[in-house]
């Protein structure tokens, strides 16, 4: 039980009080009827998703326990929340000063024929529906006491799930089926929402915390963007474009608020334009994540549609959101699961898939050393390709410019690119100026571990410049181009580069051998 | 045909292990409080049964004043044998050889150094960036307003003023280096439940909580149980036999008895329906001098 202040100013307590909260009794004053605090409290306990409501109409004492008084509030009220989205709407005529409804019927009111207050608690069903929904269980923990067993221990969110049952794992679209529910008191057949137990797979399938076991055929969104409503919680506002850590479930990401299309007034149910949140105000926001994640709309499931805020820098929970829905689209297009893998691709051209990173300034000799190891390779049999930064510019990338943000996707777009050739099997050769540290990395993490190696062109500021090929030193040392690496924008050097070249002093060839070698060492080829 | 609806009881135990799984899941180096009372008996059957059939993936801390009853610390020792506990046992060796106790130095200052200070010595020694206790919210007003993950600075201070706002079940588990959280599997249990479920799991307690025929002395209204030969007795105290059982346990010359014939859990169980007065009544800590229970709890204590 939660008793929270109604004042404006504690809406974020309210909302707190009723996200954990099945039902919520609305206390009128039977001589003031509805008043604005009741539409906010009603409007809060539905954007949380309260769907039963007990109207206590209370002091019916001081109105003669008037029927009609009590009609005209419930009818008005019934008005009002017909816009919200509760199941089941109780008014009970009380006076909490005599007593009158609150434990037993009273005879106060003859013509009332409802529940008292304590009868309609202690009656209102509220978790059946929970059990009825489709089988979710975020995994919180992975289970190893030993080799043989390897357990995903969470608690089920909603639904049931029964040994054999087949089970997905949204985000990845792999699959599998239940082979034991193991928890402290033995086995289970079967276990039911709110149970936390530990799940043995018939498969070997890769799973860790912040993934969703789910039902098959009833599966939930998966995407790096959605809608929702945020409540903000903290006396810092809210900045939209700053990167927040979101927790929704069990999983952890990186977000940030691409638009916020309105903040609604709690007391009127108003939409008005915003650029930013502050203390207590609730608004409709866009948002985009670092990677997709599993959820579902809030108002269909409470537990895999809500998520709070965290500031990256103070780690206070700044806000909380409930799910509207994906954007883009993108829920139901699910992450299909393929038989034949990397290994096998690469197995089948006789070679290990690698990412070789080219990085360094302009006019080092990323490029021409590329294309000299891209013909060595295919000479010998082996199965490449290479992406360059000037012609994905031309194609992929050509929506995008030379600001900071814009080179960042760019870099997102090729690691990308890059990560979809090595599961083809391909020794893929990148090169790309990839300036910044923190994108360089970012690419490594997509690949996984010995995939990604960086070559480090090293070639003196003053050597490229002197060679400029292209003229683009002179057009950026006469201002004609802006942002240009080495000029006026920083090239940071790699600090752990697999490969380092001393581009001005190897020959093509050299370098190229140089590389090769490496492969070799490594097993790649 | 498997019951759609979980018991109360089957939701508080699911509540918990998901509470004691996030902690093992987000934080480095965990420890769980262990003071061997009837809490901590619950606390740590529902860690066994969290990591099944990992064992219990963080080790147990014992901040021992030295005062505990001798049947506790024989139970701690025994429990820990049964179950292969990774048992650490803490002790404020400063405080030892300067002879500190309840007796000597009153009830405040043998508490804030031999519980609170050395708590403090055990954290920091081991770096534990997050500690489970039993406390529930029913137990004591300041407790109410406690979150599941309770925020502590680097000095271990609690600010009740400023606290994260806990929605759902999704808890901030973010801390910088030396901070930490306390987290509390059982904030939503009352005292009815724990013995409750004590009852229906079959969990082992100390046995004086069971009646029994026991040396006390009244002091204070209070009656305090003579449990060794360190206990002073007034001019004309003479220990009497009395069947007695105790609510809570700590230092044994804190902690009140009641007069008792529950010698079973349902008798006790039974006892409890019909009392009117909080279980910490017998605790002599919550009362004594200026220190209210809020005070103490922003200065590090459990």
């Amino acid at each position: 039980m939660a008793d929270t202040p109604g004042h404006e100013q504690y809406t974020r307590n309210m909302v707190t009080g009723a996200s954990t909260a099945d039902v919520a009794v609305i206390l009128i004053d039977a001589r003031k009827g509805i008043l604005t605090q009741t539409m906010r409290h009603s409007f809060l306990v539905s954007l949380l998703g309260i769907k039963h409501i007990v109207l206590a109409v209370n002091k019916m004492d001081l109105v003669e326990y008037e029927e009609k008084t009590f009609r005209e509030i419930v009818s008005a009220y019934e008005k009002f929340a017909s816009q919200l989205t509760f199941e089941t709407i109780t008014a009970i005529p009380l006076s909490a000063l005599e007593g009158d409804n609150v434990i037993a019927p009273s005879t106060n009111t003859p013509w009332y024929e409802g529940p008292s207050l304590i009868t309609q608690l202690e009656t209102v069903q509220t978790t059946e529906d929970l059990v009825e929904k489709p089988f979710r269980m975020p995994v919180q923990w992975v289970n190893r006491p030993n080799l043989d067993f390897r357990g995903f221990s969470g608690t089920v969110s909603s639904g049931s799930i029964k040994v054999g049952d087949g089970i997905v794992e949204p985000t990845s679209g792999q699959s599998s089926k239940v082979r034991e529910i193991v928890t402290f008191d033995g086995n289970l057949d079967e276990a039911i929402a709110g149970q936390a137990v530990t799940i043995t797979l018939e498969d070997e399938i890769d799973i860790s915390r912040g993934d969703v076991l789910c039902a098959l055929q009833d599966r939930p969104a998966t995407a790096d963007q959605f809608e929702a409503k945020l409540v903000w919680m903290s006396d810092e506002e809210l900045l939209p474009s700053r990167n927040y850590i979101l927790k929704l479930g069990t999983t952890t990401s990186s977000a940030r608020v691409t638009a916020l299309k309105h903040k609604i007034n709690v007391n009127t149910l108003e939409k008005t334009a915003a650029k930013t949140l502050e203390l207590n105000e609730i608004g409709v926001c866009n948002f985009a994540l670092d990677k997709a994640i599993s959820f579902d709309p809030y108002q269909e499931n409470r537990k895999t549609g809500s998520f709070i805020l965290i500031d990256r820098f103070s780690n206070a929970t700044v806000g909380a959101g409930v799910i509207d829905f994906a954007l883009r689209r993108a829920e139901n297009i699910h992450w299909q699961s393929v038989d034949i893998h990397k290994d096998a691709r690469a197995e089948q051209k006789g070679q290990r898939p690698a990412v070789l990173w080219f990085t360094g300034l302009s006019g080092s000799g990323k490029s021409t050393i590329a294309n000299a190891l891209e013909k060595k390779l295919h000479s010998i049999g082996k199965h490449t390709y290479l992406l360059d930064g000037d012609n994905v510019r031309h194609g992929l990338n050509k929506d995008l410019g030379f600001t900071d943000a814009d080179r960042v996707e760019n870099i997102r777009r090729v690691g990308e690119t890059a990560k979809l050739f090595v599961d083809a099997g391909l020794i893929t050769l990148v090169s790309f100026i990839s300036p910044f540290r923190s994108e360089r990395q970012m690419a490594r993490n997509l690949m996984e571990e010995g995939e990604f190696l960086e070559v480090f062109v090293d070639t003196p500021l003053e050597i490229c410049e002197q060679r400029d090929i292209k003229g683009l030193y002179a057009k950026a040392r006469a201002g004609e181009i802006k942002n240009f690496t080495g000029i006026d924008s920083d090239y940071e050097r790699p600090e752990n580069a697999e490969i380092i070249i001393d581009g001005a002093n190897t020959a093509i060839e050299d370098a190229a051998d140089i590389i090769i070698a490496e492969l070799k060492s490594r097993g790649m080829i | 045909m498997i019951e759609k609806h979980l018991t109360h009881l089957r939701q508080l135990e699911a509540e918990s292990i998901h509470i004691f799984r996030e902690v093992a899941a987000e934080f480095e180096k965990p420890v769980m409080l262990y003071s061997i009372g009837k809490d901590s008996s619950v606390l740590l059957h529902l860690a066994r049964k969290a990591f099944h059939p990992s064992p219990i993936p963080f080790p147990l801390l014992h901040v021992d004043t030295t005062w505990k009853f001798r049947e506790m610390i024989s139970f701690r020792d025994q429990i820990a044998k049964d179950y292969n506990l990774d048992l650490l046992v803490h002790i404020n060796e400063e405080g030892v050889k300067q002879g500190i106790g309840p007796f000597t130095h009153g009830s405040a200052l043998h508490t804030d150094v031999m519980k609170t200070e050395s708590l403090k010595q055990a954290l920091n020694h081991y770096k534990f960036d997050a500690a489970f206790g039993g406390a529930r919210r029913d137990e004591e007003a300041s407790r109410a307003k406690e979150r599941i993950f309770s925020f502590r600075t680097e000095t271990h201070r609690w600010d009740p003023k400023n606290q994260r706002p806990e929605l759902w079940n999704i808890y901030n588990a973010r801390v910088r280096k030396g901070e930490s959280i306390r987290a509390f599997p059982l904030s939503n249990w009352t005292e009815l439940d724990i013995w409750q479920y004590i009852y229906l799991e079959n969990i082992p307690i100390v046995p004086l909580y069971f009646a029994k025929e026991r040396p006390v002395v009244e002091r204070d209204g209070m009656l305090i149980m003579v449990d060794d030969e360190r206990m002073p007795l007034n001019e004309g105290e003479v220990p009497q036999m009395k069947s007695v059982r105790f609510r809570t346990l700590g230092c044994y010359p804190l902690t009140g008895a009641i007069e008792s014939t529950a010698a079973t859990l349902p008798e006790i169980i039974q006892e409890m329906l019909v009392a009117k007065t909080s279980e910490r009544q017998g605790r002599l800590i919550d009362k004594d001098q200026s220190g209210s229970m809020e005070r103490k709890k922003q200065e590090g204590y459990f």
